[in-house]
Parts: C-alpha cells; structure tokens; sequence
C-alpha cells in the first residue's frame, strides 16, 4: 500500500510569514462560509436600523401617515397613498416594512445597550476580583454564583414586577441579569493572564496597580470578553423580546420586535400572518446571525481546538 | 523448535495529520514463540506503543497500518475485518495498558469489568462468568476476592489495580500477552511483585509474552529476547543475555551505557548526545546518525536488516563488534 | 453525609430568609405600597382604613416581621383579583405548571440523549452536521416565537392539535392532572415541546460533547481490547460516564424550565403559575405576585437539593468518599 502524498506544509521551506494575531482571526474566521454570511447579515441588520429614518419607506408613528381603512392589508398591495405595503400592514394601517425597521432599532438598542453596560460592570467586578483575590472574590464570585443560579426570566420578572414597565427599567433588569456572566467570564482570563510573563515584567516595573490592570491585562483578556459579549447580546435581545410579548417590556409608544409579534398575534387565527409572522422573521434573522457570528468567533479563538 | 506465536514482517504504522505524515512504526520485524518473553524496548515516542496496538488493530485514524503482515499462529492478522479481531482481542490476544486507573472504567464496578469481557467470547451464564472472575483474581494474587468484586477501581491501590488488569488479561488463556509498560506507573516493589507473577504465569500456561517498556533493567530479569526500537524502527533484536553483554548497535551501546547502575560513583552519567528526532521528518538514512558517534557518509542510505550472527538481527552500517566499557 | 445533608439545610433556610427580605423590600420600600396592596378605587377614608389594617402606618422592621410571621403561616395575603389566598390561588395552579415542566424534562431526555449520541459517534456524517445545526436554534430561537409558529402550523394549518389551554383533567392523589386524558395529552403536547426545545438543544449537545470526550479515552480502549462488542462500548462504559454531568445539569434546568413556563404558558394560554404571574404583574396584583416567587424560590431550593443528593447517588467516587 503506498502512501498518502505528503501534504504541502511538509516541503514548505523559508521563514513563515509575519501575520498580525489580528489578521490570522480575521483569516480563520473566514474559513466558515456560514460564519462570513453570518458576519455580512448582522452588519446588514446593524445598518438598516440606524438609516431607518432615512430608508423606511413610511414612519410608522406619526399618526398623520396612517389611514385606518389600509389596516390588514395583505403583502403586495398598496395603501390609499401610494406606497406598497411589502409585507402588509397592521391593524393600525402602519406598513410592516416600516414597523419592522424601527423595532429593530428598538430592540437592537435595548439589546446592544443592555449588554455593553452589563459588560462594563461585570468585566470591571470580574479583574477587580482576580487581582484582589482573598475575600474581595469570594465576595464578589458570591454574588455571581448567586446571580447565575437563578433564571434570567425570573429575575428579569421580579425586577419588572417591583419597579413597573418601560424601556429603562427594561435595560436595568437586563443588565442585572447578565453582568455575572461577564464577571466570571473576565475573572477567568484575567486569573490566566495574571500568570504570565508579561504580567511578572510590567509588575517589576513598579507600575500602579490600576495601569497594570487597565492598560497590560485588560487588553489580553478582551478575546473571550469579545465572545462572551456577541452571545450575550443575542440573548439580550431574546430576553427583551420576550419580556415586550408578555407586555412587560417596553412601552406601545416605542414597539420593539416582540411587542409587533405580541401585537399581531391575534390575528394570527383569522389567517392575518404578516402581522406576527414577519417581525418575526426579522428577529429569528438576527438572533441567529449574532450567534453564529459569535460562536465562530469563539471555536476560533478556543486554544483548545487549536490544530 | 517451538512454533511461532506471532511473526510481524515489516509491519508500518503512519499517522496522516496535517502537519505531515508521522512515522511512528517504520517497516518493523520481529517474532514471539510459545511462552517466552520478548522485551519491546526504546524511549518515548520510539513507536513502541503504536506497536502494540497495530498488533491487534486499534490504531485509530489518523493511523492506520500502511504495510507489512502480522502473522499470528499463522493468520495475517492486517487481513482480517473487525468482526474477527474482535474475537481474538481478549481472548486468543489480551493487552494490558500502562495505567490502570484510566483503562479501567472508574464508574462501573469490577465484576461487571471481568464478566463482560468473559461473555464476551464465551456463552455462559452471569454465575459461572462472575465464579471465572473470582478464580481470575484469586490467581494474581488479590485477597478476598468476592468483596473485591464488587468494588470500584478507585477503591485499589495501584499495584492492585495492575493485578486485576492482569487477571481480566487472562480471563481466557490468551496466547499472547501485550504488556504496554505495565509497571511504569508502580513503585519498585510493587513491579517486583508483579513482574514475578507474570513470568510465573506465563511459564505455566505457555502465554507468550510481549512486554513494552523503556526500562532495561526489567527486561533484563523478564525476558528471554529483546527488540530494541528506535524512531519507529527495530535496531537490533537477539536474545537478552547476548544482546546486553554483547551490544552490536550503538544506540543499544548507549542505552545500556547510560543505566546509572553502570556507572561508576562519582563520575559523570553517561547520556547519549542530542535528542530523540521528530517522526514528521525522518528523511532518508539511519534514524540514529545525528547522534551516533559512528556515522559516515554510508549512514545517509537506509541500513537493511542484516544478521552478523546467529539470531541476531541488525540495522547499521557500523556495528560495534568490539566491547567498551 | 447527615452533617452535610444538615448544612444544606440551613443554607436554604438561609437563602429562603434572604429572598423574603428581597421581596419585601421590592413591594413595600421600592415601590409604593398604599399602591400596590390597595385596590386604586378606595377613598380617603376606606385608604387610612385599610393603612390601619395592613400595618402600613407602622414602623418598617415591624411591617416585616408581621409580613414573615404571616408567610411561616402560610398567609401571604389575599389576592385583589379573586378575593382569595394567594397562596391558595398558587398553589391550585401548580400542577398545571409541574406536569408541563416534567413532561419537558422527559421529552428533552428522551429526545435529547438519543440524537446527541448520534451526533457524536457520527460528527460528520450529514445527519450528524445537521443535528448539530438545528440545535443551535434551539436554544437561540425565542421560545414565545417558536410557540407561535407551532400553533400557526399545527392547529391552524394542520388542525392536528389544539391550539390553546389545558385538556380535561382526572385525579391522582388528590390532585388533578391532565396527562391522565387522552384530550390532556393532546393539550399538553404542543407547550410541553415548546418549553423543553431549549432543554433538547442543551442535552443534545452535552451528550454529545460528552461522546466527544469520552470515546478517545483510555478505558474506551481498554474495553476494545478486551473484545467488547462497540455497542455495548458506547451504551454500558460511555453512556454511563456521561450520564452524571447530564443528569446533574437536567436536574437544575428543572426549576429553569418552571420559571420559563411562564412564557409557555402565555402563548399558549396554559392555566398555570405562570400565567397567573403574568396576569398578575400586568394588574398590579402584589400578594400574587409574592406568593409566586416565594413559591418559586422554596421549589428551586427543594430541587437544588435534590439534584444534590442524587448526583452522590450516581457517582460511585463521590458516593464512596463521603461515606468513608
């Protein structure tokens, strides 16, 4: 039996090239067709949420747009001004296109905002408790365990049930439930990073504590902090959704996806699917894509699975 | 003349990674007869494993066998589908690993260990399965067999735990042994106890008997042959008492030379110079010669198989013939 | 193993002090508690009245002292919906909530394990791929969604199912259940498949990271060695080492897949704990919504320690240690 022809690594010859950590990310995270589509459609997403005003084909809430003899028009047709309803409307005459584009705004702001104040607090708790060690994180890693024990959605509850509904109350109740995972995320790479030679040097040099955490171990921890972060924006943006369709989250004023899920799902029965079916979509979409994203960053990124 | 239990001829196991094709076993050659002991020996990844586990076809991909027969009592075991060495693996062939607390399963019990095996090739019932169990363990040694059945491994001690690998290796008479450095992860007594009893048991049932290790001073009490391995390839075989006065390859040289126990006190231990090479990249030629203090021009060629002596097998170009101290 | 069994103990009651603390300060010091404990219709007089009567015009501590005294008794307060114990109204809706939760758990294992295996004794093949894939959306699809879709598919474009509320009940040990019904189980099985799809996803991947783990170790070897037939290698030695991690991880979604029942049981309007808590929030029910999460926090802390005990069970080295 002969053998296997030996690959080209084998007879490779010369120094390897330079390549900057960055630019071999970025050239591993490319390896998924899945993951580089997944990239393309959150910065799609991203993007049609922030020209919304401009690119929507009708603002939704401003009440002198909308005509209720156009309520629950099927996908296609147009309304009594002219413009087509793509996806239909709602029960309100508001183009679903429109509704879309603006809840994604909403959800993607509660989302994103809920999770880089989370991250924040929690990364800051998380190296303040690996470097402090000793009481301070048995202290700190308490409360996370204690944190991470519970549900989200019970938490979430409990903090809307005491303070009331709205869109900041919302954001509160979702940064207190997911700072932790942030906290014991940061404290992990931070304890790795604290052992290591560059750590022992920067130390040598008497430079203050806050420098050495801040400027030297805070920058090489950010990897899993970076994956930690994108899934837990999908998570953030479930979490509101979810809060929005049991008509706890945001208010009717600022509809986020669920609340137009929410919205139309009575008239789901009556055969009306556009009015929940689409919003719906639109959430799945971008779900999905930031976890796919982030998963590939993370197998990319896992030392473990390196070959 | 006895018959010959196994007879591997230029067997060649490959690793096909990413990195490159490894070589850990290297057209190797070497024979077992009816209850003696052949001592496989060679330094870490000198492929002396990898060996053992081709034998009875458990190298999992990226390996496979690339070449060579292994011919046990006569059947080319590299022949046979998976089916057939299932039956003979535990049965005809058993291996014992190095360290039994991670071969053996930690969350199941020991009996339910020893009478799986026993149905696995016999059909008979779960009493009669567990009495062979108990008989197995009664005859390496361990006491109170009945209560030490239906423990868990992590309730013995090493050197116990060794024993009862031993004893589900001969749960079926095999006619060959693989011993994978039994007692490399035992302390000095322990290894003695144990080694005492496989040679015991092997003169009585006619097992024959490989046994891996890198320690020579084991084989040396152990075995009637020995293999010596180096970088995937057999570098000199013949039996032990001639091969350790007599060594003809200079690696065996400097391997025996290298026992502190031949040492002088207070002088320097000898240490063979440079390092084991990387099986990625072989290249042609002697394995040995970066570091051999013989080689010549001659060595860039592979060195063949040669015997400069009655039951002595060779692979080199400059054999010392003559003996240093 | 008692003194443990003991300490356990008494960091429960510990934590169970701690949420009553948490929850009287959430209604009584954040939020305004002539609000929220008093029927927004009353007038001056009947306020000071009722003030009077709920204590509120005493000072704080004593406020909770009363309020813990009532709940060791069982009197959490009277709902203002239904003129009930709230206590009583939850505890009636339990067993909706349990038998939704429980047939979740069987479904994630019974499922879960199965394909998990799958995916992981076959990583490449296309069925295993595609596991895989569909897992993720398990667990990154919003539930609530999902509830829809399956509603949108089943019961009106299929018809196969009901689309909302639990099916006729029958008894057993006082207590009505729905699985005992052929119609309940029809009811049931719609939200109960809804809830555990995060679950599936969870066991399915565990099990098969565990497969992963497991099948390129030492004693998965040494059992080829010895002639075992692969089968039984995966089923008896493999399965056995990966079922401690799952069954422990099972166990404390339990009182996961309770609290997220509560979106289950909206979508599909399931007369459960759940949606009593929504509906209760939604109102400004406050004994309810107390009576609720102390319930929840007592259940989680029940099944915490059962999963506990369990995981000595299942563990032969943990087991064998604590004993000795």
């Amino acid at each position: 039996m002969s053998e296997a022809a030996l690959p080209a690594a084998e007879q490779k010859a010369g120094p390897p090239k330079q390549e900057t950590p960055f630019a071999r990310f970025v050239s591993e995270y490319c390896e998924s067709p899945v993951a580089v589509a997944s990239f393309v459609v959150v910065v799609l997403i991203v993007s049609v949420a922030l020209l919304a005003p401009w690119i929507s084909p009708q603002n939704p809430y401003d009440l002198a747009q909308l005509d209720i003899m156009d309520g629950r028009q099927a996908p296609g047709t147009k309304s009594l001004e002219g413009i087509t309803f793509w996806l239909g409307s709602d029960d309100q005459g508001r183009d679903m296109l429109s509704g879309i584009m603006y809840g994604l705004r909403i959800s993607l702001a509660v989302g994103v905002g809920s999770a880089a104040i989370a991250c924040v607090i929690g990364t800051a708790l998380g190296l303040i408790a690996a470097f402090a060690g000793g009481k301070v994180d048995g202290g700190i890693m308490r409360l996370v365990d204690l944190q991470l024990s519970f549900p989200a959605i019970l938490v979430a509850l409990m903090i809307l049930a005491f303070l009331g509904k709205g869109v900041m109350n919302v954001m509160l109740a979702l940064v207190i439930v997911e700072w932790a995972t942030f906290a014991r995320t940061a404290r992990s790479a931070a304890l790795v990073e604290a052992r290591r030679e560059y750590m022992e040097a920067a130390r040598c040099l008497a430079l203050p504590k806050w420098r050495l955490v801040f400027r030297h171990m805070l920058p090489n921890c950010m990897p899993p902090i970076i994956v930690i972060g994108t899934i837990m924006v999908a998570r953030a943006i479930s979490l509101e959704a979810t809060l929005s369709f049991l008509g706890l989250g945001v208010p009717i004023t600022e509809p986020s996806l669920g609340l137009l899920i929410a919205n139309g799902y009575q008239y789901m029965l009556s055969g009306k699917y556009w009015i929940t079916f689409y919003p719906g979509i639109a959430l799945l979409v971008t779900i999905m894509a930031i976890n796919l994203v982030g998963d590939q960053m993370r197998d990319v990124l896992n030392p473990r699975l390196k070959r | 003349m006895s018959e010959l239990t196994l007879d591997v001829q230029g067997l060649s196991t490959h690793f096909f990674t990413r990195a490159g094709v490894v070589k850990a076993v290297d057209g190797i050659s070497f024979s077992v007869s009816r209850g003696r002991v052949l001592g496989l020996v060679g330094e870490s990844g000198s492929g002396k494993s990898v060996t053992g586990f081709s034998l009875i076809g458990l190298v999992d991909a990226p390996g496979r066998i690339t070449a060579g027969k292994i011919l046990f009592q006569g059947r080319d075991l590299t022949k046979l589908d998976e089916r057939a060495l299932r039956d003979l693996r535990g049965n005809r062939i058993a291996m014992i690993f190095q360290d039994p607390m991670i071969t053996l399963n930690p969350v199941l019990r020991i009996d339910t260990q020893m009478i799986e095996t026993v149905q696995a090739h016999d059909n008979v019932s779960r009493e009669e399965a567990r009495t062979r169990s108990r008989d197995a363990l009664g005859m390496v040694g361990i006491p109170s067999p009945d209560e030490r059945l239906t423990s868990y491994p992590h309730q013995f001690s090493g050197g116990m735990r060794q024993r009862v690998a031993i004893a589900i290796a001969l749960l079926h008479r095999p006619d060959l042994i693989i011993a994978d450095e039994p007692t490399t992860a035992l302390d000095v007594t322990i290894q003695a106890q144990i080694l005492a009893e496989v040679q015991k048991l092997t003169r009585e049932v006619g097992t024959a008997l490989i046994w891996i290790t890198h320690d020579l001073s084991v084989i040396a009490g152990l075995a009637d042959d020995i293999a010596v391995m180096y970088a995937g390839r057999i570098v000199e075989t013949g039996q032990v008492e001639e091969v350790l006065d007599r060594p003809l390859h200079p690696y065996t040289h400097g391997l025996i030379g290298s026992v502190p126990s031949r040492n002088a006190r207070g002088t320097r231990l000898r240490q063979i110079p440079g390092m084991t090479p990387s099986l990625l990249n072989l290249g042609e030629g002697c394995a040995f010669r970066t570091r051999c203090a013989r080689a010549s021009a001659a060595c860039e060629r592979d060195p063949q198989d040669t015997h400069p002596m009655a039951g002595r097998t060779l692979r080199c170009f400059h054999p010392q013939l003559e003996v240093t101290t | 193993m008692t003194t443990w069994i003991l300490r356990r103990l008494i960091q429960a009651v510990f934590v169970m002090l701690a949420m009553t603390v948490i929850v009287f300060i959430g209604v009584n010091v954040i939020g305004d508690p002539v609000e929220i404990m008093i029927s927004p219709e009353a007038d001056q007089a009947e306020r000071a009245r009722a003030m009077m009567a709920l204590g509120l015009d005493k000072p704080l501590w004593e406020q909770y002292w009363r309020f813990l005294l009532g709940a060791l008794q069982g009197d959490l307060g009277r709902s203002f919906v239904f003129n009930e114990p709230a206590l009583k109204l939850i505890a009636q809706r339990m067993p909706a909530t349990l038998e939704l939760a429980l047939t979740a758990v069987l479904m994630s294992v019974v499922i879960g394990i199965p394909l998990g295996l799958y995916a992981g004794l076959k990583p490449n093949s296309v069925a295993g791929r595609t596991i895989m894939g569909v897992s993720i959306m398990g667990f990154s699809l919003p539930s609530f969604w999902v509830g829809l879709m399956l509603i949108m598919l089943f019961a009106v474009q299929l018809g196969w199912l009901p689309s909302t509320g639990r099916g006729p009940t029958r008894e057993l040990f006082g207590v009505q259940w729905s699985f005992l019904t052929w119609e309940g189980l029809r009811h049931m099985a719609m939200p109960a498949f809804n809830l555990a799809l995060g679950n599936i996803a969870l066991v399915l991947r565990l099990t098969r990271a565990g497969v992963r783990e497991n099948l390129p170790m030492d004693y998965v070897k040494f059992a080829r060695a010895k002639g075992i037939s692969p089968n039984r290698v995966v089923f008896v030695h493999v399965l056995k080492n990966i079922m401690i991690p799952i069954v422990t991880v099972v166990g404390l979604e339990i009182g996961g897949l309770i609290a997220f029942a509560v979106v289950t049981e909206s979508v599909f309007a399931w007369p459960g704990m759940g949606k009593l808590i929504i509906d209760s929030i939604n109102v400004l029910d406050r004994p309810v919504i107390v009576a609720y999460l102390m319930m929840i926090v007592l259940l989680f802390i029940v099944i915490n320690l059962i999963v506990d005990i369990l995981y000595t069970v299942l563990d032969p080295r943990v087991r064998l240690e604590s004993k000795e």
